[in-house]
């Protein structure tokens, strides 16, 4: 290519563009916070995800391909899943996990990942011998499970579907069943959650110690809420507390139990049944 | 040379050559290597749970239109000038009573027409995909799923709001913008670049720098306290070049967020504002240059 620009004019087109810059930044600012309150372009990258991913992805990552990136790695964990490493899945999932903090999808399944399968496996683990190593191990795992879940959480505070799987992991993995209660009760406040969600955090808290006073007036309420709540389990936990807390005959439910649920609570995880 | 009052028709003349000289490059061949990529992938993917595949199907399709359009524009618009220099199409054209504004916004028109082709060929092409795959679990799900109509109808909104959302749509015009933004940053970096290749590499290491665009200007006006020349350079980074990350919305539609209508039309508003802003660049220098 030949000819020739006079340099005087490209240092007046850098002029210009410094020029026009300098009154769109203002502009620029206002979206970016506009973006920020709708939450998007809300991800930070930071140095300890430059190490994870190496330096062409964190480059690629840097270049408006973090979604791509993401999808790669969950690959790789998948891959990795199906040949049972779970201390590098645990890695994968923590770059996953910081390259797109907005998918849910990515923490539950991470969390399930972790709390439930590497738990298990952990407990069938032969070539550890020592029954209460393995125990440790497997809560371990489960402590990452929460651990996914807790991040994800503060990532989408927005979002009742984590706490529901927090509620999850706490009834079945940790046996907290206060916690699980806690949890339901958290994910059940959200305008759009499902109405099982209430019911679980009364249940849960019916199982857990001390707070049965507290699960029978949440139940007495549920049940008070309309036929949509009144599901065999409610009745049947209504009446024991009943019993255990000695409510007097003319207050107690004498209502039927009905045949058969009108809805049931989906099988964990909340995004992804299996 | 000057050409008297703008003329709509020299220049969509010199937008319709443009484009028809860009097809007969085979531009389009990229379309193989996308439909390849993504109908693989959602093959390779089924073997996922069907919220897993359908938001990396979504992920890769996005992030692969992103690639090929931000590419296509810089190797497109980075040719436009050298070529025609090479062939000395230009002094034909110029001869004649055509303005050189004229001439570099018939150039620019052309490769943004067929950047809007390519969105639309690549983005019906992923929503095709999507929409087959989505139609496949449907049915899937229905044949093995043996519960009441209630549950079954519960897993079939779920399946149909994992795959296709209303707001994949404007992800998709976003991408059209921002490769048009760099199609015109790339004709004006092509107005004083000694060739074609200087043109593609100075355009690639500006789309890097443009998606640091936010981190320089966060830097500068952040109050850190850092050398006078440190923030001069964040400064002048943050003022010179357009802000890439901007445009960057399709990661965070992917995984389920809304785009508001406000944030959209400004996001818009601001690519067409770049793309003008480096078009008139390019104009300003383009006008004196000895050819």
């Amino acid at each position: 290519m030949t000819g020739r620009v006079n340099p005087l004019r490209v240092l007046v087109t850098i002029l210009f563009l410094v020029l026009a810059g300098s009154l769109i930044l203002p502009w620029q600012i206002e979206l970016q916070h506009l973006d920020r309150s709708a939450r998007l372009r809300s991800a930070t990258l930071d140095l300890g995800l430059r190490e994870r991913v190496g330096q062409a992805g964190f480059l690629a990552a840097l270049s408006g391909f973090r979604a791509p990136l993401a999808a790669f790695l969950w690959i790789s964990a998948h891959a990795a899943w199906e040949r049972t490493e779970w201390g590098k899945m645990v890695t994968l999932f923590d770059s996953v996990t910081a390259l797109q903090p907005r998918v849910l999808l990515y923490w539950d399944i991470a969390a399930w990942h972790m709390a439930w399968n590497a738990s298990a496996s952990a407990l069938q683990d032969l070539t550890q011998p020592s029954e209460a190593l393995r125990e440790r191990s497997a809560r371990q795992y489960v402590a990452l499970g929460r651990d996914f879940l807790e991040r994800g959480i503060r990532n989408n505070p927005d979002d009742y579907h984590l706490y529901e799987s927090l509620g999850r992991l706490a009834a079945a993995k940790e046996l907290n069943h206060a916690a699980a209660s806690d949890a339901y009760a958290k994910a059940a406040s959200f305008t759009n959650a499902p109405a099982y969600l209430s019911r679980l955090a009364a249940f849960e808290s019916s199982e857990s110690p001390g707070r049965q006073r507290e699960a029978y007036q949440r139940l007495l309420s549920l049940y008070r809420s309309g036929k949509q709540q009144r599901v065999p389990t409610l009745f049947k936990l209504l009446h024991e507390l009943e019993l255990k807390l000695d409510i007097p005959e003319d207050q107690r439910i004498h209502d039927t139990i009905p045949e058969a649920p009108s809805n049931v609570p989906p099988a964990s995880p909340s995004i992804t049944p299996r | 040379m000057s050409g008297g009052s703008p003329s709509p028709s020299r220049i969509l003349a010199i937008a319709g050559n443009t484009f028809t000289d860009l097809v007969r490059q085979k531009v389009f061949l990229f379309l193989l290597i996308f439909s390849l990529m993504v109908i693989g992938c959602s093959s390779f993917l089924a073997r996922f749970s069907f919220q897993e595949e359908f938001q990396m199907l979504k992920d890769v399709s996005l992030g692969a239109m992103s690639l090929f359009l931000s590419f296509l524009a810089i190797l497109a618009s980075a040719m436009l000038l050298p070529r025609d220099l090479e062939d000395r199409t230009i002094f034909t054209i110029l001869s004649k009573p055509v303005p050189r504004h004229e001439y570099l916004l018939g150039k620019l028109f052309g490769v943004l027409y067929m950047l809007l082709l390519s969105t639309l060929l690549l983005g019906g092409l992923f929503l095709a995909v999507l929409l087959l795959r989505e139609q496949s679990v449907l049915l899937e799900t229905r044949n093995s799923l043996s519960s009441s109509p209630q549950e079954l109808e519960s897993a079939l909104a779920e399946i149909r709001q994992s795959a296709f959302n209303w707001n994949l749509i404007p992800a998709m015009g976003i991408l059209f913008v921002k490769s048009s933004l760099i199609a015109s940053l790339t004709l004006m970096i092509s107005t004083f670049a000694t060739s074609g290749l200087f043109a593609i590499l100075i355009s690639s290491s500006v789309y890097f720098i443009g998606h640091l665009q936010e981190t320089a200007r966060e830097y500068w006006l952040g109050g850190i306290a850092v050398h006078w020349w440190s923030r001069l350079s964040a400064a002048l980074l943050a003022l010179v070049f357009p802000d890439l990350q901007a445009f960057n919305l399709s990661d965070d539609i992917v995984a389920g967020k809304g785009i508001p209508m406000d944030v959209f039309w400004q996001t818009v508003a601001l690519g067409v504002l770049y793309t003008a802003i480096y078009y008139l660049a390019a104009c300003f220098v383009f006008q004196k240059r000895e050819l």
